[in-house]
């Protein structure tokens, strides 16, 4: 469990974050949510100790970053799997290589245990043929998986991934949340994701931020979100008009 | 001159030294912000440094990392050497003899001058200008463009040092080989020398090698090598900061790796006379 208290982030005169506070759960995907500039991609950063927010406290189980040593950070950002935007893969290792990095730099397994470990991880994206390629013979979605092998091969408690669905198609998407969703579950891991694809937030958002200029605008899940009063999350929600019908074509049919 | 006249000449002539004292300030806040960026640029390089020059967190990954980097940076430098070395030495050795050799110098005179220049300067120092452009844009664009794609960052999420892991095989990597890169000059240059003489006919062998050992100095050798330690250490690591601090895209990337090979360079000239009055005196 990841509890954020209060976060106060600014950059120059600048207030990006103000006073935003949430509760992360195990097994649960978290999303944040909103426009482009309104601090989610500060916020992710906020919480896995890249940036080191003005106010307020991040506890990881009891153990709050912002006050730790750089040593102490080190220790559980070993306990973190991230998925970045552009996922990130090491171009000079092909993608079994890049799936065993983390194993050969921290595990004390022998070689045999962490070949195993990297097939399983690669098993469980489906990517089992293309382990001797190298990444940029993948397609995007390809990449991404990888990446999310390469994340959960030493068994993280906690799980980032940032705008996990950018550039892919909207079937590949659902292909990747669809993953993530189900090994957060699997395994228990606490996921907070950063997207701004209305697809992921209909199919796992089992707990929703709605950042609004660094302000926490709206909470909840997503049987919530279609129904909610709340004006700039409806702003961002429905930006269009086909979708603005669509919404109140579903509403009169209920 | 009228009283108005008068007047209006005064205000142009005070106008024109306030131009002029506002330039000179503009020049002062200008020197100043250089100043001042050169030693934030040092600083940050100092601090990079202190996490580059620390004990590697897998020594099987370094070792594997440090083989890689002496293939990629050394191995691969050897042609670029031989070959420039060889006509190098056959260059000096004709520049010596038609222009150096005279009645009132000794027969040995060719073979001696092209030996020193290349053993004190040109195996060492000219060598290293010249992987400061291979090597030194190598490895300032592969490490910005790992920068740029986030897989700098994906490193130091995990937990590793990245500084130390990038930086510091290609270091060891160049230092380890440089020594072999330095001798091999020196032989290819010397082999040009012989080449050239033979070929043109202008000097017999006998005759350039009575030059070549003519009191040989077998400390200039260890010299060149001492030398070379320290430019390969300024061109690994600058390039290697360079690239570390990318910010933006491939125009950036492009931008770092061109700094990157202009200030080894310059570096690698200034540490020339500050090692060669060191050792030589």
């Amino acid at each position: 469990m990841i509890e954020v208290k209060g976060i106060y982030k600014q950059f120059e005169d600048r207030v990006v974050l103000d006073d935003v506070s949430a509760i992360f759960n195990n097994g649960v995907t978290n999303l944040i949510i909103g426009q482009s500039g309104a601090g989610k991609t500060v916020l992710l950063k906020c919480i896995v100790g890249l940036l080191q927010p003005e106010k307020g406290k991040i506890i990881y189980d009891g153990r709050d970053i912002t006050t730790m040593k750089e040593q102490d950070k080190i220790a559980i950002r070993r306990e973190i799997g991230m998925l970045f935007q552009s996922a990130a893969l090491f171009d000079s290792m092909s993608v079994l290589e890049n799936v065993m990095f983390p194993l050969d730099m921290f595990s004390t397994m022998t070689y045999k245990e962490r070949l195993a470990r990297a097939r399983v991880c690669l098993d469980r994206v489906n990517l089992i043929g293309a382990q001797d390629k190298s990444p940029e013979e993948l397609s995007g979605g390809m990449q991404k998986r990888a990446a999310i092998a390469r994340a959960i091969a030493l068994e993280p408690k906690y799980l980032f991934c940032d705008e996990p669905n950018s550039g892919l198609d909207p079937q590949t998407s659902l292909i990747i949340d669809e993953l993530i969703h189900d090994i957060t579950d699997e395994y228990g891991i606490t996921t907070v994701v950063n997207t701004h694809d209305m697809n992921s937030v209909m199919n796992i958002g089992d707990n929703i931020l709605f950042l609004s200029n660094g302000k926490l605008a709206w909470k909840g899940d997503k049987t919530q979100i279609l129904n909610t009063d709340n004006k700039t999350l409806n702003e961002f929600l429905f930006s269009s008009e086909i979708l603005r019908q669509v919404k109140e074509q579903a509403l009169n049919s209920k | 001159m009228t009283p108005l006249q008068n007047i209006v000449t005064r205000i142009n002539i005070i106008k024109r030294q306030k131009i002029v004292t506002l330039h000179v300030v503009y020049l002062k806040t200008y020197k100043m912000k250089l100043l001042t960026e050169s030693i934030k640029t040092f600083g940050s390089y100092l601090l990079l440094m202190k996490r580059v020059l620390t004990k590697p967190e897998r020594w099987t990954m370094y070792f594997r990392r440090t083989i890689h980097e002496v293939y990629q940076l050394g191995v691969d430098s050897i042609p670029i050497v031989l070959i420039i070395s060889l006509f190098i030495g056959a260059a000096l050795c004709i520049q010596m003899k038609t222009n150096v050799e005279s009645p009132w110098m000794p027969k040995f005179v060719t073979g001696y001058a092209t030996r020193e220049v290349l053993l004190l300067e040109f195996s060492s120092t000219i060598m290293s200008l010249i992987l400061a452009g291979k090597v030194g844009s190598n490895i300032t664009s592969e490490i910005g463009a790992m920068r740029v794609t986030q897989q700098i960052d994906a490193l130091d999420m995990m937990g590793v040092n990245s500084a130390n892991f990038l930086i510091l095989p290609k270091i060891s990597g160049l230092v380890f080989t440089i020594p072999f890169l330095v001798i091999f000059s020196i032989a290819s240059g010397i082999g040009g020398a012989f080449l050239i003489g033979k070929l043109t006919g202008i000097m017999t062998t006998e005759e350039l090698t009575v030059g070549l050992q003519h009191e040989f100095n077998a400390w200039f050798i260890w010299y060149s090598i001492i030398k070379s330690f320290f430019f390969a250490f300024i061109i690994t690591s600058v390039a290697s900061f360079y690239g570390y601090n990318v910010k933006g895209g491939s125009i950036e990337v492009g931008k770092a790796s061109t700094n990157a090979v202009v200030s080894c360079s310059a570096l690698i000239l200034f540490s020339d006379i500050v090692l060669t009055n060191i050792m030589m005196q």
